[in-house]
């Protein structure tokens, strides 16, 4: 990939951020709340674009042709397909850690589906409403299986390599302190120099969110020279971002996740979808639109839930598709019916 | 010029008429003008101004500089101050605006060094010496300094772990976690001496001042070193040694994961320098060499005619009018060198710009942060373009 690209994309959005703000809002009468109405900007561009990694297997990352793969790039078409029928009308914009806030706010990108963690600062002050947790996730640490570290207390006196602009670096640092380990951090913002300063030993450790561990892991020559130590060591809840203010477009957005996570919870599935239309249980009626108009609730079409999952599929088959190739286990993200945290609204 | 010819009434200014409020009047219109231009610039600052504040509101980012004084929870490599964790943002910039500062003070200072040795050495008469200085500056200033950053940054990494670190010497280790050098630790005594030795410059400077003063009137020159050794050695010893001679060597050793004690010069750091003073001497050389050559041959064979020796001809005759071709461009390669370090995120050096994103977007407040990244540029070049002008106007040639 161009060297270039952080720094260009991060100087063009604070520059489309800075205009954006110095001009006077576009329909500041007809959206007194002061969003602009994304899902109508959305139609009237005929695409949705979705803020993504950088390349993440598992999550994000252009395949051989060029085609962005993985169980966050599945987000983007599901929300998508919900809104034009259509899981291609979609661009995908890569962003790194630091500068994916800056293309939300400046409206580079309309929604973000790229392993950000939920917290309370960014949700009040970063000018963005999270909308939904599609990964229960916690930080953790990988280090080379050679160097004989079996736990992370392990760790005093040595070299991290972290990504800056993330929760990871704070998480560290806390952690850090709590257990009085000193560190030597190496800071670098494109994963790829990061991660090669991991191989290349420059660190001995590189910590990141769990399922980023494992995704790395899979990607090396030979993932069983790495190991991911056992400690977690925060909660790091990734979630759906949209500008703030923009309740409609966050319902949406919300509202994908909790259908793909009903459509695993009655058993609809991608291969299914037409057959379980004649399914007799009133809430698989409404869930696909037969009955109660939900659809239209939502600003969308009553047959969104039929085109969002024959467009992906339910949350399991997304999962089982691009997350247990890593070696991800549900775990946490289970359905609740299993004993996990991912749970639906009912749709009524 | 002869003043005393001027008749002192013609320097009397014409009686003031009275401002005539119409159109015709020149300085009427003058001011109309002014007012109308400041305030229409006024006025669109004040609705680009107001507008964004309006906006942030609306879209529930922060605004303000409040976020200085929380704490920034950054881990930070490098820092000349002592930092950790939990202090503040304002300290995590200041922290980063002297990273940025080491970097680019070091870097001039090396890089017109080796951009002079190889301006010179482009003009050799030795024929290996110039092709090498030659090809030297192609190379360098035809690659993208970016690219250059990260080829150096990677050669580094690649360096062997620290346990089989490169080991020349007692106390010298060289690893992909940089470089380990002894160092004496750090007491009081030698702060005294370091002041004494900036204070001895400063008197060496001033004699010297006095001694050349003194020659203009009697032709008798007087040498300085003898004593500028005694002000700037012989001064910080005495007091070193008045103060205990504290000498305790704190040696580099392979404690855990990585060496413990002594100076370490990361890698990070290390590429960066590398990368900016390589490339930048690319272009000093050019410059020297520019400079050199806008000296007249007449210039130097006038000189050698006068019987001066060859170091007093170049530095009594042609140093001085090379300079001042020099200066000039020289003065923006040395801005160049500090806007050119904030590369460093590429490579991972915590400079001003790597901590100001960070912070910027922890916070979110990109405008305040890229304000922030501006105001410190802007104030380093402004004073390296100060420093270099009045430098320039100090070697000007006086006409008279
Ligand atoms: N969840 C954390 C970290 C997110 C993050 O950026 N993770 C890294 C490592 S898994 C990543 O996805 N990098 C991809 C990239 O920079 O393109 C956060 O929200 O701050």
């Amino acid at each position: 990939m161009q060297p270039f690209g952080p720094s260009l994309t991060r100087a063009l959005s604070i520059a489309a951020l800075g205009i954006g703000l110095a001009l006077p809002l576009a329909a500041k009468a007809q959206a007194p709340a002061g969003a602009a109405n994304t899902l109508d900007a959305v139609r009237a561009r005929g695409s949705l674009i979705c803020g993504v990694n950088t390349g993440l297997a598992g999550f994000a990352q252009p395949d051989s042709q060029g085609v962005w793969r993985g169980f966050d790039a599945d987000y983007c078409r599901a929300v998508a397909a919900a809104i034009f029928g259509d899981p291609n009308k979609v661009r995908f914009v890569p962003t790194t850690a630091q500068v994916r806030f800056t293309a939300l706010q400046s409206g580079e990108v309309d929604m973000l589906a790229r392993n950000t963690t939920w917290t309370l600062s960014r949700d009040t002050s970063l000018g963005l409403d999270f909308t939904a947790t599609n990964f229960y996730d916690g930080q953790g640490f990988m280090v080379k299986a050679s160097a004989g570290v079996k736990s992370a207390k392990e760790l005093e006196g040595a070299t991290i390599c972290v990504q800056p602009g993330t929760t990871t670096e704070q998480n560290l640092t806390d952690w850090a302190r709590a257990n009085r380990i000193r560190f030597t951090p190496v800071v670098i913002e494109r994963l790829e120099e990061l991660l090669s300063a991991y191989v290349s030993g420059r660190c001995d450790a590189y910590t990141t969110d769990v399922s980023g561990l494992a995704a790395t892991r899979s990607a090396q020559q030979r993932p069983a020279d790495h190991l991911i130590l056992p400690d977690i060591i925060s909660k790091e809840p990734l979630a759906l971002g949209v500008r703030q203010g923009d309740a409609r477009f966050a319902d949406i957005t919300r509202w994908v996740h909790f259908l793909l996570l009903s459509a695993e919870e009655f058993g609809i599935t991608q291969a299914n979808v037409d057959q379980m239309a004649n399914d007799p249980r009133p809430e698989v009626q409404r869930i696909l639109g037969k009955n109660g108009g939900l659809g239209e609730m939502l600003g969308l079409q009553n047959g969104w839930a039929v085109n969002v999952l024959k467009a992906v599929g339910n949350y399991g088959e997304l999962f089982q598709r691009h997350l247990v190739p890593l070696g991800i286990q549900r775990g946490p993200n289970a359905l609740w019916t299993q004993g996990g945290l991912q749970f639906s609204p009912p749709f009524r | 010029m002869s003043d005393s010819t001027i008749d002192p009434r013609s320097l009397r200014t014409p009686p003031r008429r009275p401002l005539r409020l119409s159109w015709s009047d020149e300085r009427v219109r003058g001011i109309v003008w002014q007012v109308l231009v400041v305030g229409l610039v006024g006025s669109i600052v004040w609705w680009l101004w107001s507008n964004t504040v309006h906006n942030l509101e609306v879209r529930r980012i922060a605004t303000g500089f409040g976020f200085l004084t929380r704490e920034a929870g950054l881990p930070i490599a490098e820092h000349v101050i002592d930092y950790s964790p939990t202090d503040t943002y304002f300290r995590a910039l200041m922290v980063g605006l002297l990273n940025t500062l080491k970097v680019a003070i070091v870097g001039i200072i090396l890089a017109t060094i080796l951009g002079t040795l190889i301006g010179i050495a482009r003009l050799s008469k030795n024929w290996l010496l110039a092709k090498l200085a030659a090809v030297y500056v192609e190379v360098i200033r035809d690659l993208p300094l970016l690219l250059q950053l990260l080829f150096w940054y990677a050669i580094l990494q690649g360096l062997p772990g620290p346990r089989q670190a490169i080991h020349p010497m007692e106390g010298v280790f060289l690893s992909n976690r940089g470089l380990k050098l002894p160092w004496i630790e750090w007491q009081d005594g030698h702060s005294y001496a370091l002041l004494m030795l900036i204070l001895g410059a400063v008197a060496t400077w001033l004699y010297r001042r006095q001694a050349l003063a003194r020659q203009m009137r009697d032709g008798r020159p007087r040498p300085v070193w003898p004593v500028g050794l005694g002000l700037t050695l012989g001064l910080p010893l005495v007091v070193w040694a008045a103060a205990g001679a504290p000498w305790t060597v704190d040696w580099p050793a392979l404690r855990g994961f990585n060496f413990q004690g002594g100076l370490n010069v990361s890698p990070e750091y290390f590429a960066l320098l590398l990368g900016l003073v390589l490339y930048t001497a690319g272009f000093i050389a050019e410059i020297v060499r520019a400079g050199i050559q806008a000296v007249a041959l007449g210039q130097w064979e006038a000189a050698q005619a006068l019987g001066l020796r060859s170091g007093q001809v170049l530095k009594l005759i042609v140093l001085p009018q090379a300079l001042r071709v020099i200066i000039p461009p020289m003065t923006s390669q040395y801005l160049n060198i500090t806007k050119n370090s904030s590369l460093a995120v590429a490579i991972g050096y915590q400079d001003i710009v790597s901590i100001a994103n960070t912070t910027l977007n922890q916070t979110g407040q990109a405008i305040e942060g890229i304000a922030i990244i501006m105001l410190v540029y802007l104030t380093i070049s402004l004073s390296i373009s100060l420093f270099m002008n009045w430098y320039n106007a100090r070697i000007a040639l006086v006409e008279r």
